[in-house]
């Protein structure tokens, strides 16, 4: 059995063949009927430590679409609010054996935890600031469908890069598939020494005009309780995308849900250049791409074994 | 009176005979081959090698190709009694430190509740008589609760036989709480330990700020929020002229503050960790929980630093800051699980592989810095000397170990080196003139 963890261990190859298998899979999005039998009698998972609305029912849908069983399972008004522990759960759950689980959680590693936990496939779906793999594949078959491909492109990452677990995916995932990838910010939203990651870092938007693709990352409001920021006023003084800012040639994305006036001003959001939507669509198409390459059972892994842990 | 900072445990004085073991005590300058007699736990005699019989009821060890040193002295560990003796009592505990080869050892104050008051620590010495295995000597709270508010009764848990005051797994916030435990030391005495943290700057925080953190998307600790603390508690101490030691250093600032102190004359030491010493913030990059401590593991450069810093004298002591946790409070994510690795069964070995075998320090120096934290603390250092007590540890320095692999003498399984390939083995510790430790070997055999 085999996982998606990270966007990390995937290589380029990996991620074409999903996303090519995705664009199949679009295919059936434009029947009548929208299902295929491909995972009939197959269970998925979803275990949801966090909120989720969009990405939990974008990983139904495309199970649903698949054919298979889906069972949903949230923290809140569960066992989990009795103190079980992330294992016990995870036990207790893997006795209806479930063949994938998705899992988010807000504590980075915990999708590669589980996954040492049980025998079903384990997708992460968010692992607190670490990693979403499946909102990058989703970008990144989002921006081939669009531009053929992403080598050679400038792609800039604008915003709340410190907590944002799309960033830390997207980085990488931009940068396999070829492309260049700038990170830009406030400096106490951006983490010292994210440049590790094989980005460049700016505070200003001064190049922005270099970008052939700009990713907006969304600003939580919390982030202003804590003194990351003096003002969302001044943040977006400084780094909203607009009218003003955006080049006619250039691409919009958001990983949503959007602060209209805040990252993104309300005629960005609304103009073609912007793929919200776009992206909301790839979802369901990934998803299903992601589960059939996890769970058919005749393909290759997506990644390379894992080393054998140590004691 | 006062009573004695290390509680002696229950065992009998040791009658043994090692035979041709070479002898290696830095501060007695013998580096050299010995048959070295204990009568009643105490050094009787140390003689040219193959001179000496065993008399009658004494055990005879053969310790050709092995090597007795002075044992060593942990001036930091977490027993965790009371209270949480789910993850450590003062028997698992010293047993773990006897394996170790150590000696002595000095127990942190926060416990459940915290030893802040001399009736605890009074019925923690019964109990540490009762149970230990080697010599323990116990710290209390600086503060009340270690609220870091109210100074703890320093003078009268002096008088019941506290070796120093800490408040450590916290620091001391108030700068002038802090100063007024430095004034009170000129009554009580005893050697105020600061673990050292600003919490505006580490809070929230799990691994050390860099390059890893980053990529993981975790809140990172910056190595500022110990170098600003330790260069407050400088000042302070310049001002008042007490005596501190600072624990746990885990980078190169913290480290250069110290060393400028010390030149100016500052009664300031300082200990080091085998996991700071040894592994940096890459070890983490897997989110193993063995490898969350606080303080964080730091850069390679900052590892460099600590390891001139033991070189030097910068840093007098290696201290493992044992700090034990159930299994199950470590098997949860990165982020949930408590901060802490045990220590004592690997620091030897650990130090031996990763330092002197490496070229990075002589054997000497490794055993000096492993016994001097004693000094530190105004107890007696262990000697290979006629009359001293024994206090040794023999051990044979090719033999190769996996750590953990046959289990620990420890409650906790929460290493940071568990599963690495050692060299260097500890094979019998006598401590305070008793046999605390010998290596069991097991070998399975099919029936014929």
């Amino acid at each position: 059995m085999n996982h998606l963890l990270s966007i990390e261990e995937l290589d380029r190859g990996a991620i074409e063949r999903v996303v090519a298998q995705a664009a199949r899979f679009a295919e059936v999005s434009d029947r009548e009927i929208k299902k295929v039998p491909t995972l009939r009698g197959r269970m998925v998972l979803n275990l949801f430590y966090e909120a989720s609305t969009r990405t939990r029912s974008s990983f139904e849908l495309a199970a649903k679409r698949l054919s298979a069983d889906v069972v949903n399972f949230a923290a809140s008004g569960s066992s989990v609010e009795k103190g079980e522990s992330l294992k016990d759960t995870v036990l207790t759950l893997c006795a209806h054996k479930p063949d994938a689980i998705v899992l988010r959680t807000p504590w980075a590693g915990s999708a590669a935890l589980v996954s040492r936990w049980c025998t079903a496939a384990i997708v992460n779906a968010g692992d607190g600031k670490h990693e979403h793999p499946t909102q990058a594949l989703l970008d990144v078959y989002t921006l081939i469908q669009r531009l053929g491909a992403l080598d050679g492109a400038h792609i800039w990452i604008v915003g709340d890069v410190a907590h944002s677990r799309v960033a830390r995916s997207n980085i990488l995932a931009f940068q396999r598939m070829g492309a260049t990838v700038t990170v830009a910010g406030p400096p106490t939203l951006i983490p010292r020494e994210i440049s590790a990651l094989g980005c460049e870092v700016r505070f200003t938007l001064e190049q922005l005009g270099e970008a052939d693709v700009i990713y907006a990352l969304r600003l939580q409001s919390e982030r202003m309780t804590e003194p990351w920021l003096p003002s969302l006023r001044e943040y977006a003084a400084h780094y909203q995308i607009n009218r003003r800012r955006l080049h006619p040639r250039q691409l919009v994305m958001h990983p949503g849900p959007v602060n209209r006036g805040v990252e993104l001003s309300g005629e960005v959001v609304d103009s073609p250049q912007a793929l919200v939507a776009a992206q909301v669509e790839a979802g369901v198409v990934v998803r299903m791409a992601v589960l059939y390459e996890l769970l058919s059972g005749t393909h290759a892994p997506l990644r390379a074994a894992p080393e054998p842990q140590l004691a | 009176m006062r009573a004695p900072l290390l509680v002696p445990g229950p065992l009998p004085g040791a009658d043994l005979l090692l035979r041709e073991v070479h002898v290696l005590d830095p501060r007695e300058r013998i580096d050299a081959r010995h048959d070295v007699l204990v009568r009643r736990g105490e050094v009787a005699q140390i003689a040219a090698p193959g001179s000496l019989g065993a008399p009658e009821g004494v055990e005879e060890v053969q310790g050709h190709g092995r090597h007795l040193l002075p044992a060593f002295f942990d001036p930091h560990v977490h027993l965790r009694t009371p209270g949480q003796e789910h993850k450590e009592d003062l028997e698992t505990g010293t047993r773990a430190a006897a394996a170790g080869g150590f000696g002595a050892v000095i127990a942190m104050p926060n416990t459940e509740p915290v030893l802040d008051s001399a009736p605890l620590l009074r019925s923690l010495r019964d109990r540490a008589a009762r149970e230990a295995r080697v010599p323990v000597g116990f710290m209390a709270a600086i503060t009340c609760g270690l609220h870091g508010e109210r100074l703890t009764e320093m003078a009268e848990l002096r008088e019941e036989g506290a070796t120093g005051f800490t408040d450590d797994g916290l620091p001391v916030v108030s700068a002038g709480v802090l100063r007024r435990a430095l004034i009170y030391q000129r009554l009580v005495g005893g050697v105020l330990t600061l673990h050292e943290e600003d919490p505006s700057l580490s809070r929230g925080g799990c691994m050390r700020e860099g390059p890893v953190s980053a990529a993981l998307g975790l809140a990172g600790i910056p190595s500022a929020s110990e170098s600003a603390m330790v260069a407050r508690d400088l000042a302070l101490t310049a001002h008042e002229g007490g005596r501190v030691h600072i624990q746990h250093l885990s980078c190169a600032r913290s480290v250069r503050a110290i060393a400028a102190a010390r030149a100016a004359g500052l009664r300031v030491s300082a200990e080091a960790s085998p996991h700071h010493l040894l592994l940096t913030e890459e070890e983490a990059r897997g989110l193993d929980t063995r490898m969350k401590m606080n303080p964080p593991l730091g850069s390679e450069q900052d590892r460099r630093a600590l390891i001139a810093a033991l070189r030097d004298g910068t840093i007098q002591c290696v201290a493992t800051d044992h700090a034990p946790h159930a299994r199950e409070e470590k098997e949860v994510p990165f982020e949930q699980a408590p901060m802490g690795t045990t220590g004592l069964e690997t620091a030897f070995a650990a130090l031996y592989s990763g330092l002197v075998l490496t070229g990075e320090l002589s054997l000497g120096v490794l055993v000096e810095r492993m016994t001097a934290g004693a000094e530190l603390f105004e107890l007696p250092v262990a000697r290979i000397a006629p009359g001293a007590p024994a206090n040794l540890a023999l051990v044979d320095l090719e033999e190769e170990w996996v750590a953990g692999a046959q289990g620990w003498e420890s409650r906790s399984d929460g290493c940071c080196f568990a599963g690495r390939r050692l060299q260097g083995r500890v094979l019998l510790t006598v401590a305070a003139g008793a046999v605390a430790y010998r290596e069991r070997v097991f070998s399975v055999v099919a029936a014929a």
